[in-house]
């Protein structure tokens, strides 16, 4: 009983909260923390979508209308960036923050303090990125991908500020990745072997290793870039010795690997939420971890696939083309597995199912014409068209964002204590599935057809195509706002949310209030 | 953050930081490993360039003429082809366009050059010949390449390639093509200039 009233003291000093914005400049709270997260990326989400906006409203007709080519290459590159460091990852790292801890039993993080850092840092990254926008020299205008020579002999004076805005999103996925591993090996509740943490610790475990693996690897590339730049290297540069085309490999070793980065959370959240809908267990756990995980170490031996066209052995060409096959299968072991949880489950639509669903059809879709582009022979003809736009929007979009979504409304009632408005959740999914299809889809003809990617005018045969995809593109930017009301709404108030609001949930994280308390398991839970 | 008063709780915290610390340092090891990684690309990439002659790369300094003789029964087509990178005032091209070669035969072609501006200004060419894998078989022992080129306002040059094809060129090759790029490098050698002095 001693150790009871002591714990409530306790309880008492650490409730005894800063406020304002002190609360959220200090806290090292991971809750306090992965909520920051949630909403910095999704303000970058809606900032990166503003700028997606403004494409689609100059491809809406064939010829110029509102923007310069020039200025239509800095939409292009800062949305890119911003919906990959800024809005994809830091969504996952946040829910990462916000369930780790909970689904193992651990009272925080590892390292509390610099996870504050890992957060706080990235703000002033966007800051210096989209500051460039305001200068004479304009945003960086050379692709999210930034290939030398256009981001060093040809840049238009933003290399610096992209350089270091990457530096310190790098540093702050590195520390926050870090932090993950050290929390999950060192503070997993007694009894919680590996192969009894919940699939999305699992997948977020694989995840951190790839980021301590390769942002570093970016790191390099782009301080190379910066010094070919500004100060005399020629490591890019042919005519001091260098050359262009090690860029892309360099580039390209990081990069790959990253769009695993993006993806394997997902899994992880669908994993967790189909069982959940299904009320059966899900099927082939461990063969879920294996394929996670030999699809992070494949990740390192494919990153040729991007540039079949800067000219390669046929021996590298293929070999690249089969490893990149090669990585379907794990993926169909996953997709399979998903399917064979929801077979004859007693299955019900709530909505975090719904975009889970959404999820398992359109990212198989978006992973077909993975396959098509995998394939030496035809990417000559994809390569650089709106196919593979369509095909990286599908996996980004679909995949990433709507299992963002699908934890979002799946844990939302463990976040505020609230149920979400149904009807408005409802709108929200079903207004974004058909205009995300409407905006994606037509892009596969678009590219098929030979419609050239980064090019703000197009052949007068893209228009009518063009114009659906627009339309699709403003609907899909409005069905967010949807999401931005059911979060407020769920925030300020609504039905109570029990402990455990879906009966066929599973995991710690549904043993403590909701919401849940500021401080969980500070004596950790004993699994069996 | 403390954690209670359970003595069992108080003995494991220090052990746990200990344990934290360690892998910290280990994850820190690994990412600093993976930077250095980054850098270590570059001279692998050279080696891996050299072993396969993916970037067609020749080589950038003088060969000696070490053919056992000639090998008179095969004829190799050799073609020269320019090019100039924007932002370079020069003619640039070569005279003879292209050579019949029997492998291990010494040969002198010679390409043009003038400086149409009216400023000075300093060119280096980059060769890179294709088919790729021909890299290691063409030696240069004379190249206009292994130096840069400062050519006055107006000032035109003839400047030489003296080649030879090393007999062990594979037998299904007959014709390489050898490509000269032109850079203008006048900044940076000033820059390097101001630095010397």
């Amino acid at each position: 009983m001693t150790t009871d009233v002591l714990t409530d003291h306790h309880a008492d000093h650490e409730d005894h909260k800063m406020t304002g914005i002190k609360r959220w400049l200090y806290t090292t709270n991971h809750k306090d923390i992965g909520t920051l997260y949630l909403w910095f990326s999704f303000i970058m989400f809606l900032t990166g979508g503003a700028l997606a906006m403004v494409i689609r409203m100059e491809l809406f007709q064939p010829g110029l209308q509102i923007v310069e080519p020039d200025f239509f290459n800095q939409l292009t590159t800062v949305h890119g960036l911003v919906m990959v460091f800024g809005a994809i990852m830091p969504a996952f790292v946040g829910l990462a923050n916000w369930m780790i801890p909970m689904m193992i039993g651990a009272p925080d993080m590892a390292l509390p303090r610099m996870n504050n850092w890992s957060f706080w840092i990235l703000p002033f990254a966007f800051a210096i990125l989209l500051s460039s926008f305001f200068m004479e020299s304009g945003a960086p205008n050379f692709g999210w991908t930034f290939y030398a020579p256009l981001s060093t002999t040809y840049s238009n004076g933003s290399t610096a500020f992209f350089v270091f805005a990457v530096h310190i999103m790098g540093i702050s996925s590195i520390m926050g990745a870090i932090n993950v591993v050290v929390t999950i090996m060192n503070l997993r509740a007694p009894g919680m072997t590996y192969m009894k943490m919940p699939l999305f610790v699992w997948t977020f475990f694989i995840t951190a290793y790839l980021l301590i693996a390769v942002m570093p690897v970016l790191a390099g590339v782009v301080t190379m870039v910066l010094t070919d730049t500004y100060f005399g290297t020629s490591f890019f540069n042919a005519a001091g010795g260098g050359d262009p085309v090690m860029f892309q490999h360099i580039f390209w070793f990081f990069g790959h690997p990253e769009v695993y980065i993006m993806i394997l959370p997902a899994f992880g959240v669908v994993s967790t939420t189909i069982p959940t809908f299904a009320r059966k267990k899900l099927f082939g756990y461990s063969s879920m971890v294996y394929a996670t995980a030999s699809i992070a170490v494949l990740s390192f031996i494919v990153w040729a696939h991007h540039m079949f066209t800067t000219g390669m052995p046929l021996f590298g060409e293929l070999f690249f083309m089969y490893c990149t096959m090669l990585i379907a299968v794990p993926t169909g072991v996953k997709v399979f597995n998903w399917m064979a949880t929801m077979w004859r489950g007693s299955i019900s639509f709530e909505t975090p199912m719904l975009f889970s669903i959404a999820f398992v059809i359109l990212f198989t879709i978006g992973g077909f014409s993975g396959l098509m582009l995998a394939m030496t022979p035809v990417d000559f003809q994809y390569h650089d068209t709106y196919f593979v736009v369509a095909h990286f929007h599908y996996v980004l979009v679909t995949g990433s964002l709507f299992s963002i979504f699908a934890a979002a409304y799946y844990w939302l009632p463990k976040w505020t204590g609230h149920m979400y408005n149904d009807t408005l959740s409802k709108w929200h999914f079903w207004c974004s599935l058909i205009s995300v299809n409407l905006l994606f889809f037509p892009m596969h003809f678009l590219g098929l057809a030979g419609m050239p990617r980064r090019i703000p005018d197009y052949a007068l045969q893209f228009a009518d195509f063009n114009k659906w995809v627009s339309i699709g593109g403003f609907a899909f930017g409005l069905s967010q706002l949807i999401f931005l009301a059911v979060v407020i709404k769920c925030i300020k108030g609504g039905e109570k949310a029990p402990a455990k609001p879906w009966d066929g949930a599973e995991g710690l994280e549904w043993t403590v209030a909701s919401p849940a308390p500021y401080h969980t398991f500070s004596t950790p839970p004993k699994i069996d | 953050m403390n954690k209670g008063t359970d003595p069992e709780m108080l003995e494991q915290q220090p052990k746990q930081a200990q344990k934290t610390n360690k892998l910290v340092k280990k994850l820190v090891l690994i990412v600093f490993a993976m930077f250095g990684f980054g850098f270590a690309l570059v001279p692998l990439y050279d080696v891996f360039c050299d072993i396969t002659g993916l970037n067609g790369k020749t080589n950038d300094t003088a060969a000696v003429y070490a053919a056992d003789g000639v090998d008179t029964s095969r004829n190799i087509r050799v073609q020269f082809i320019s090019q100039i990178t924007s932002g370079m005032p020069w003619q640039f091209a070569p005279i003879t366009k292209e050579v019949t070669v029997h492998p291990g035969e010494l040969k002198l072609v010679k390409f043009y050059a003038k400086n149409e501006s009216s400023q000075d200004l300093v060119g280096q060419a980059v060769p890179s010949i294709s088919p790729g894998i021909a890299h290691s078989y063409f030696q240069k022992i004379e190249c206009f390449c292994f130096n840069q080129q400062p050519l006055k306002a107006q000032e035109a040059v003839e400047m030489a390639v003296q080649f030879y094809i090393d007999p062990e060129l594979p037998a299904d090759i007959t014709t390489v093509t050898l490509s000269y790029t032109l850079f203008n490098v006048t900044e940076s050698v000033k820059q390097s200039v101001i630095a010397k002095n």
